[in-house]
Order: structure tokens, then C-alpha cells, then sequence
């Protein structure tokens, strides 16, 4: 369970981010805005990283719903951030499917290499990593994916992971 | 060789893109149903297709249709169920990908046969690259005049939205799926109503898995008795599988249903047989949440006859020896494999995903784990494997989604086809945690059965 970040730092949200949020709720009928809920969520943890509870509140503000109502989702799905994560959270497949070709392997190597245990940041603040529940392409495993786009690197060996995480390194 | 219907066209360059799918006959299904049929012809050629849900449980796609309620003056919804959570099933993410405009030909034309005027395409969060290729495939057919208002000039309108889950396998569950997207957590509806009677915003809602509503792209080409003489018996048409675990080569395949499982696994077409030169020890047909079985028992059933890929060979004998298509996530399993291990696995898995709305399934799945996980690092009991079946049972339809069966079956079955390995664990507890139990006699011929 992730610990919920309750400190009320006020955040901003840009124009573009404002216009995402018109386009998404047009997507409804009338009265249902709240379905834009997940969606929403997402463009906003794209744009700040994580969902603070200033920024959910904002969001309940504009949905017109209650701050609860956010919270419990946010809370619901694995794929919201209640707390400041790494620049680059690797999420490495930890499924059955995945480990029959070595997943476990791939992870702790990731361990290793980073320095950081499951959940934790580098100091950097530049990468974290976790453990997810299969990605719908074991055909490929094992396999890792990158938000907040959800770039995929498939067929993972240490060698691959090793040139990925210095690629990320370089691109700071 | 089978016949191609959904990937017939996947390797061309540029499929992808409107230009090159029209070219390739696309669209061809959504000009023959809204100019020439009416929408109940189309459900009519579904019908005669027998086409049967392709996300799990194998329902009848058309007489699911025939359900829908259509009160006057109410909206009726169609949902593409693109949630592909199941351990092992990733053919909607390959269709998604590679062909989009496949699926959203396939919405235009359910859609229209439903009297949808809205639809939405659920994908699952972590897909925002299938997500953003469906958004723009979408603005492609929309500026084409294939979605909007008054398509083709027919009067027939429709808007169609992709909308993100959140990561939680349970939103593939069609009433959570529902809840998902009115924006709330993923917790299943318990049933009746059915989403067919109140499904989204309560009203009258067909959901459909994404290979379910391809499907219907070749169903409308062809029509619906053409279809039905692909496959064997009720298990009509063609099916993806997602074929992974230590295959030569893993991936997605289209097969024409009632293809031998042993043909399948080896032959060059397809899997290519065991990677590394190994030997099957066991396989996971149809998803996570499907019975696993021995080697001896997947390629042949009891009566010894060649096992088929299909619903009804798959399942011949029950639980007892047999299993499930379920989704097609065809997962091999080498002889370095540890059943006990992979098991474990799933548990931890079902009891993650697990939303915790039910007693049994909440508890059961944590027991099931915890149990598993013992018995894994060595500090298993004899009295374990019992335990885990008695908790497998009193989870089993007790719950209010199947999400408690599919937690269940994993681990009951691996009990009754692996129990020596599990023993093993016991007995041995130091050397199972610096060895696997190998092959053992999962692979051997099955007891001839007595004639009579
Ligand atoms: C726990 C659980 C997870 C499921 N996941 C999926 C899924 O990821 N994709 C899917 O199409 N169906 C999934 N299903 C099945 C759906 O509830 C539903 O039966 C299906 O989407 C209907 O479509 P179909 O008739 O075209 O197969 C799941 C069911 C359960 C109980
Ligand atoms: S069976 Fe499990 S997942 Fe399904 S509703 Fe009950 S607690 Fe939730
Ligand atoms: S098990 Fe890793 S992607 Fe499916």
C-alpha cells in the first residue's frame, strides 16, 4: 500500500493541461462528467509526476464531485503515484508468464544496479523502480514499461537493461 | 494451413493507416451493413456465425446481442472490453497495435447493430501507446466520414471515445469495467441486473471483448454461414492465441479452432516447439485463471484422443483432466519450471487483484498465497496441500465476480496434477530451494484405458 503524501502544497495547473481537461469531459453525456475522472488523472500525474492531495482536490473542483470521490480512486488503481516517484519509474512484469523466462532476474539486477529497493528513489531523484502485474505482452518477456508514456522494452536481458539505464543517464 | 480472417493483412506496411487498410478492403463490412442490412440483420449474421466471445467465458456474441434491452427513448451503449489483464493474453494489444482500424471497423458495425450513437473502446492505462494509435486511427476514420454524423449519408450517427483504465486486471470484469468508466473504483456489480438490462449510466450496455468485436468485421464480409465453417463443431471461425513461456516462438497466432494442440506447440508454423531443446513439462491453455495441465494431459485427453484447440476439446473431462480455451493464453511450461513457484505466482497475483469486496475471495487469496509461499522457501507442511484445496473450495462460487473461481482453479488444479512436486517441497525442503523437481513423470504416456 503506498502511503498517502497529505501536505497541501498548492499546485498549478498549465492551460494546456486545462484544455485537456475540457476535452476529455466532452467525451460524456451530460451530468456523467465524472467518468472523466481516470483520464483526467492521468494527464494531471503526466504533467506533475505524482497526484498530491492539493492536486486531486483541484481536480474534484472541476469534476464538480468530492474530494473523496477522487481519493478513492486514486487510491483503487495501481498506476496513480500518491507520492513523488523517481524521474524514470521502471516498472519491470513480475507475472507468472514473465518469470518463466527470467523476470526475477531482471529485477534484481535492476535492484542492484540502482541501489534502491522496490519503491524507493535513487538520491538523484532520477529513477525508481516496482514490481507490476502482467502487461498484456508476455509473448515478449520479459518486459518493462516507462511512464508517463508507457514505453515498452521487451526481451530483457541485464545487458539490455544496463544500456537502457545509461541511455536514461545521458539524456539528463 | 489456417485461414487468416483478422491477420490476414498484419505484415503489410502502413496497415496501420486508413489509406492502406481501405486498400486492403477495409471498411468494406461497415458500407455493407449500414447501406445494405438493417441492424437486426447483422445481429442476425453474427448469430448464424456462432462466433463466441473471445475475453474468456466463450458466450454466444450474437444471442448476447439478442438480450439487449431497447426501451424507447433510452441510449444504449456498446463497450469494447480492451482491458487484456489475463497473465499470458496480449493478442488485443497485438490487433490494437498493428491493425487499430480493424477494431474500429468492427465498432462502427456492432455499434450500428446494437442502435449504439455513442461507444467507448477501454483500454487498459498502461496501453497509452495503443491508446494514442487508437486516437488517431479514430480522427482518421472520423475525417474519412466513417464515424460522426449521418455516416455515409445513411442518417446513421455514432461518436466513438477511448478511454484509459487505471491499472487493476479486475476493470476486465464487465461490470467493473462499467464502474470504471462512470470514473469510480473498479468494484463488480453484483447480478442480475445484467449490463444488457443497466449497464453504463444504468442504461441497456453490451460489452465486448476486442477480438469478439474484430470478428465481426469478417462476419459481415463473408457472412455468418461462411464463418461457421471455419473450426470445428461449436467452436466456430478462427482464434488468436498468445502464445508464451519457453516456446521456441512465442507470440500471437491466429489458428483455425480445433487445431491439435501437438501441432500447435511444434510444428514450425507456429510455436516451433520448446525453446532450448528442452522438454514440456506443463501448459496454462487459456489465461492464468485456467486449469493448469501436465504435458501428457494438454496433448491428449484421457481417452486418448489428440487434444484440439478448441472450447469443447479443451474442457473434455471436466476439471478432472481437462481445462478451459478461456482467453487463449497458451503459457508453456519447460521441465526447469517450478510448478510450486508459478503457482505461488498466480496466488499473489489473484490475491493483489483481488478488490476486496467479497470475504472469501478478500481473505481466501491472501490464505492461498501465504500457504503457497511457505510451502515455496521450505517451510511447507504435508497438511498445506489439503488446506489450500479446502480454501480453493470455499472461495469457489462464493464471490460475488469470478475473479474467486479464477483465483481458485489455478491452485486446485495445480494440486491435483502436481501434488508429488508439491510433497516434494515438503520433504525436501533445503534441495527445493536449491533445485526444481525437473520433469518427472508429468510428460509420460497416459494408462491405456481398459476397452471394453
Ligand atoms: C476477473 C476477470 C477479468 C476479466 N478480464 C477480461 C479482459 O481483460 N478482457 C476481456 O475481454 N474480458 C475479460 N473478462 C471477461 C468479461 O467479464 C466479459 O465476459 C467479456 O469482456 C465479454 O466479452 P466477450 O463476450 O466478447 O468475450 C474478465 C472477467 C473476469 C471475471
Ligand atoms: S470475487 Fe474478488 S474481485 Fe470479485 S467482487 Fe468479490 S472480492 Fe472483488
Ligand atoms: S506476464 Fe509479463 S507481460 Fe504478461
Amino acid at each position: 500500500m503506498l502511503k498517502v503524501e497529505t501536505t497541501q502544497t498548492p499546485v498549478e495547473f498549465s492551460a494546456a493541461l486545462l484544455a485537456t481537461f475540457d476535452d476529455i469531459r466532452s467525451r460524456y453525456p451530460e451530468g456523467k462528467q465524472k467518468s472523466a475522472l481516470l483520464p483526467i488523472l492521468h494527464a494531471v500525474q503526466a504533467e506533475l509526476g505524482w497526484l498530491s492531495a492539493a492536486a486531486m482536490d483541484k481536480v474534484a473542483d472541476y469534476l464538480q464531485i468530492l474530494p473523496i470521490e477522487v481519493y478513492e480512486v486514486a487510491t483503487f488503481y495501481t498506476m496513480y503515484f500518491l507520492r513523488p516517484q523517481g524521474k524514470y519509474m521502471l516498472e519491470v512484469c513480475r507475472t507468472g508468464p514473465c518469470c518463466t523466462v527470467g523476470a526475477e532476474k531482471i529485477m534484481d539486477h535492476i535492484e542492484q544496479t540502482l541501489g534502491v529497493k522496490e519503491g524507493e528513489v535513487t538520491p538523484d531523484g532520477l529513477f525508481s523502480w516496482r514490481g507490476v502485474e502482467c502487461l498484456a505482452a508476455c509473448g515478449y518477456a520479459p518486459v518493462l514499461q516507462i511512464g508517463p508514456e508507457y514505453t515498452f522494452y521487451e526481451n530483457l536481458t541485464t545487458e539490455s537493461v544496463d544500456k537502457l539505464i545509461n541511455d536514461l543517464k545521458a539524456k539528463i | 494451413m489456417g485461414r487468416k480472417l483478422l491477420l490476414q493483412h498484419i505484415n503489410v506496411p502502413g496497415i496501420n493507416t486508413l489509406e492502406v487498410y481501405r486498400q486492403k478492403g477495409g471498411y468494406t463490412a461497415v458500407e455493407k451493413a449500414l447501406k445494405t442490412l438493417t441492424p437486426d440483420e447483422v445481429v442476425e449474421e453474427v448469430k448464424k456465425s456462432g462466433l463466441r466471445g473471445r475475453g474468456g467465458a466463450g458466450f454466444p456474441t450474437g444471442m448476447k446481442w439478442g438480450f439487449l434491452a431497447k426501451p424507447e427513448g433510452v441510449p444504449r451503449y456498446l463497450v469494447c472490453n480492451a482491458d487484456e489483464s489475463e497473465p499470458g493474453t496480449f493478442k488485443d494489444r497485438y490487433l490494437m497495435t498493428y491493425i487499430p482500424h480493424l477494431l474500429i471497423e468492427g465498432m462502427i458495425v456492432s455499434s450500428f447493430a446494437l442502435g449504439a450513437k455513442v461507444s467507448y473502446i477501454y483500454v487498459r492505462g498502461e496501453m497509452m501507446p495503443q491508446i494514442r494509435i487508437l486516437e488517431k486511427a479514430i480522427a482518421e476514420a472520423k475525417a474519412a466520414g466513417w464515424l460522426g454524423k449521418n455516416i455515409l449519408g445513411t442518417g446513421y450517427d455514432l461518436e466513438l471515445y477511448v478511454q484509459p483504465g487505471g491499472g487493476a486486471y479486475i476493470c476486465g470484469e464487465e461490470t467493473a469495467l462499467l464502474e470504471s468508466l462512470e470514473g469510480k473504483r473498479g468494484n463488480p456489480r453484483i447480478k442480475p441486473p445484467f449490463p444488457a438490462i443497466a449497464g453504463l449510466y444504468g442504461c441497456p450496455t453490451v460489452v465486448n471483448n476486442v477480438e469478439s468485436i474484430a470478428a465481426v468485421v469478417p462476419i459481415i464480409n463473408e457472412g455468418g454461414d461462411e464463418y461457421a465453417k471455419l473450426g470445428i463443431g461449436r467452436s466456430t471461425g478462427t482464434k488468436l492465441i498468445s502464445a508464451s513461456g519457453n516456446l521456441v516462438k512465442p507470440g500471437v497466432y491466429e489458428i483455425d479452432l480445433g487445431l491439435p494442440v501437438e501441432e500447435f506447440i511444434y510444428s514450425d508454423e507456429y510455436c516451433g516447439g520448446i525453446a532450448n531443446g528442452k522438454r514440456l513439462k506443463a501448459v496454462v491453455a487459456g489465461g492464468s485463471s485456467v486449469p493448469i495441465l501436465p504435458a501428457n494431459l494438454i496433448l491428449k485427453t484421457v481417452n486418448n484422443e489428440a487434444r484440439l484447440m478448441s472450447y469443447e476439446s479443451l474442457s473434455d473431462g471436466g476439471f478432472a483432466t481437462g481445462t478451459m480455451l478461456g482467453s487463449g493464453g497458451f503459457i508453456a511450461y519447460d521441465e526447469d519450471q517450478c510448478i510450486v513457484r508459478n503457482t505461488w505466482n498466480f496466488a499473489r497475483f489473484y490475491h493483489h487483484e483481488s478488490c476486496g469486496q467479497c470475504s472469501p475471495c478478500r481473505e481466501g487469496t491472501g490464505w492461498m498465497e501465504k500457504v503457497l509461499h511457505r510451502l515455496e522457501y521450505g517451510h511447507g507442511k504435508m497438511a498445506d496441500m489439503d488446506l489450500l484445496v479446502d480454501v480453493s473450495k470455499k472461495i469457489e462460487g462464493n464471490t460475488i465476480c469470478p475473479l474467486g473461481d479464477a483465483a481458485a482453479w489455478p491452485v486446485a488444479s495445480a494440486i491435483r496434477h502436481f501434488r508429488d512436486e508439491f510433497e516434494w517441497h515438503v520433504t525436501n525442503a533445503a534441495e527445493a530451494t536449491t533445485r526444481n523437481y525437473g520433469l518427472a513423470g508429468y510428460a509420460d504416456p497416459l494408462p491405456e484405458l481398459e476397452t471394453v
